[in-house]
């Protein structure tokens, strides 16, 4: 064989994946913005998405953009947040059943929320970053706790983590409780209502506040996903391969809470896409992070704006709360993937 | 020059395990063989020499320039490292695999290109794997995934290479392969390469030299001939061992025994239960 000759091109399919997505998730803005309780035509569904400002008074472009539209693109940032969350636990945990509900980092930026909201400092008029930093620092604090409580001989055993996610995952659900208890019965519905995952219309300015956090996140996990890949390796492998393991480790660490805080601040806990979404990516394109960080961005967008479609849908006119939809296609997922680990890696 | 210079390296875990004092050198075409009992401290050496620990006391020279003056990636340039146990936690593909061992060469961050892919694939066909270079690392063999983890380490390029126990899960035909890739390596007389193993008598057929360790120091070092003998051995080991010679290469060869019939004088001091456990 000649020595010019390379590799066969495994990851050729890739952009060719990348382009299928971004078409799902245009797919899925679009039925989103056609599907209600005024049912939208898809060519005018595309007009009222593409209309200047001047067609305000047209009911169908106001239906469509100022409703149906902001809705789809919370769902659309909170379901890229929670899959990338899960991508970046998942690297640096080297495992793929990490995810910020599973790890419990979902209940504490959920009490992060609450903490503001008793300080006063949640409601129409407060400032959408401030609950993000609340949802952010509960985040972390649940994150540091679990991976410190988890960690064995400098190693993380996955049993150990999944017990101490589910135990402090607990732990913060009982402080939810109790600050919930605390609230004054005014705001105690719509507490719950955001506890249970609800993608209620929000501000332009929460949507700003959600797509910065994202676009962190995203610049974050792009520029570590290759030293992610040779995390896989094992820690040790990735340092005598010139990793700075942990200095990664720690940077992807805060970057998966701060868009797991943020995404729970918006919508409140919605579990398990996470773990959802960065399975299927990978099925997809392969383990690469290179190609998983815009895969898991994209694919999350969709599947929560297909999810919150189903919640609306299913029981219309009322309407179910989106983790209900994540949870019924999570919880399954998880059991098989639990299962069908491959050996090599004791439980 | 020396690629490897070891000089007066202590370094101890909580356990109280480690090494000290350990001094040695690596030459250019060089086959060193690092043997010794379990927790001898032979796996530490080579988390020193990687970096992934660093001396309390002591400097490790590769190349001539003191390892704390390397930052990581210029160290990956010098030295790969095969470890024990080769694991990898998602489905990768072999040759993305392989490709990571270009990771301290790529600039941005970024590797697989037209020069990476060259050299990965040169190191699959060093090992004779090229046909699995598609498969999933999970669908390997242990004993595939080894050699899937040498080809790695040849795709860094170093000029020195340690590897921990490399041909302890091989069926004979893969030994050899991973034997001939050492001894390829030898005769090219540029690069150092550092063997850790459990067989004494692999070790003592290939190795240029070899480096006794046990309870973390040296106890001597040498040619094979030199270090593989039972007054070396049996106190390193706490037990009686038989050294004959191998019929074909003249060098030293070495069995633990069992029963004190056939074992010289020295072994039975070592060994009063064996030798009340033997047959009557």
């Amino acid at each position: 064989m000649s020595g010019k000759a390379t590799l066969p091109d495994v990851p050729a399919s890739r952009p060719v994946a990348l382009a299928w997505l971004v078409g799902v998730l245009l797919v899925g803005i679009l039925l989103s913005v056609m599907v209600g309780s005024v049912p939208v035509a898809p060519r005018e569904a595309v007009r009222a998405l593409l209309a200047g400002a001047g067609a305000a008074d047209d009911p169908v472009v106001a239906v469509v953009r100022q409703i149906r539209l902001p809705r789809a693109i919370l769902a659309g940032i909170v379901g890229a947040c929670l899959s990338l969350a899960g991508l970046g636990f998942q690297a640096i945990s080297r495992n793929p059943l990490a995810d910020p509900s599973v790890l419990g980092v979902s209940s504490g930026a959920s009490f992060g929320v609450l903490v503001a909201m008793l300080l006063g400092l949640a409601g129409p008029f407060a400032n959408p970053a401030v609950l993000t930093l609340f949802a952010f620092a509960g985040a972390l604090l649940a994150a540091v706790i679990v991976y410190a409580v988890a960690q064995v001989d400098g190693r993380l055993p996955i049993t150990t983590l999944l017990l101490s996610g589910v135990i402090i995952g607990l732990f913060f659900t009982a402080c939810v409780m109790l600050a919930t208890a605390l609230l004054a019965a005014a705001e105690l519905q719509s507490v719950v209502f955001w506890l249970m995952g609800n993608l209620a219309p929000a501000s332009g300015r929460t949507l700003a506040v959600l797509a910065l956090v994202l676009a962190i996140g995203v610049a974050v996990l792009s520029r570590e996903a290759g030293q992610l890949n040779l995390l896989a390796l094992g820690e040790e492998q990735a340092l005598q391969l010139g990793v700075e393991a942990e200095r990664v480790k720690r940077l992807v660490f805060v970057a998966a809470s701060l868009i797991t805080g943020a995404a729970i601040s918006a919508a409140g806990s919605i579990g398990f896409v996470g773990l959802i979404v960065p399975h299927a990516a990978r099925l997809l394109l392969g383990p690469d992070n290179r190609a998983l960080v815009p895969a898991a961005g994209l694919l999350g967008a969709a599947f929560l704006i297909l999810a919150d479609l189903a919640a609306r849908t299913v029981v219309a006119p009322a309407e179910l709360p989106v983790g209900v939809i994540t949870s019924f296609c999570g919880a399954p997922l998880f059991i098989y993937l639990l299962r069908t680990r491959r050996g090599g890696e004791p439980l | 020059m020396n690629l490897v210079e070891v000089r007066g390296v202590t370094y101890r875990y909580r356990s109280g395990q480690g090494v000290e004092d350990v001094t040695f050198l690596a030459a250019p075409g060089e086959l060193l063989g690092i043997v010794g009992p379990n927790s001898a401290g032979k796996s530490t050496l080579l988390r020193l020499l990687s970096k992934v620990v660093l001396p309390r006391q002591g400097h490790i020279l590769i190349e001539g320039r003191d390892i704390t003056s390397l930052n990581r990636v210029a160290l990956a340039q010098r030295v790969a490292v095969v470890p024990q146990a080769f694991h990898v936690a998602f489905p990768f593909r072999v040759a993305e695999v392989v490709l990571m061992g270009r990771y301290p060469h790529a600039t941005g961050g970024n590797w697989g290109h037209a020069r990476d892919r060259e050299v990965a694939r040169a190191a699959l066909e060093a090992m004779g794997i090229l046909d699995l270079a598609t498969r999933r690392m999970d669908e390997l063999s242990g004993g595939e995934q080894q050699l899937v983890s040498i080809a790695r380490a040849l795709a860094q390029e170093t000029r020195v290479l340690l590897l921990d126990e490399p041909t302890a899960h091989l069926d004979l035909g893969h030994q050899r392969v991973v034997l001939e890739i050492l001894l390829r390596r030898r005769q090219e007389g540029q690069a150092a390469t550092i063997l850790v193993s459990h067989d004494l008598n692999l070790a003592a057929e290939h190795c240029d030299r070899l480096l006794l360790l046990a309870g973390g120091r040296v106890r001597t070092a040498g040619r094979p001939e030199e270090v593989i003998t039972a007054a070396h051995l049996e106190p390193a080991y706490g037990c009686p061992v038989a050294v004959e010679r191998h019929p074909v290469s003249g060098r030293p060869r070495v069995q633990g025994i069992l029963n004190h019939r056939g074992a010289h004088g020295a072994a039975s001091q070592h060994s009063p239960d064996v030798r009340e456990a033997g047959r009557p």
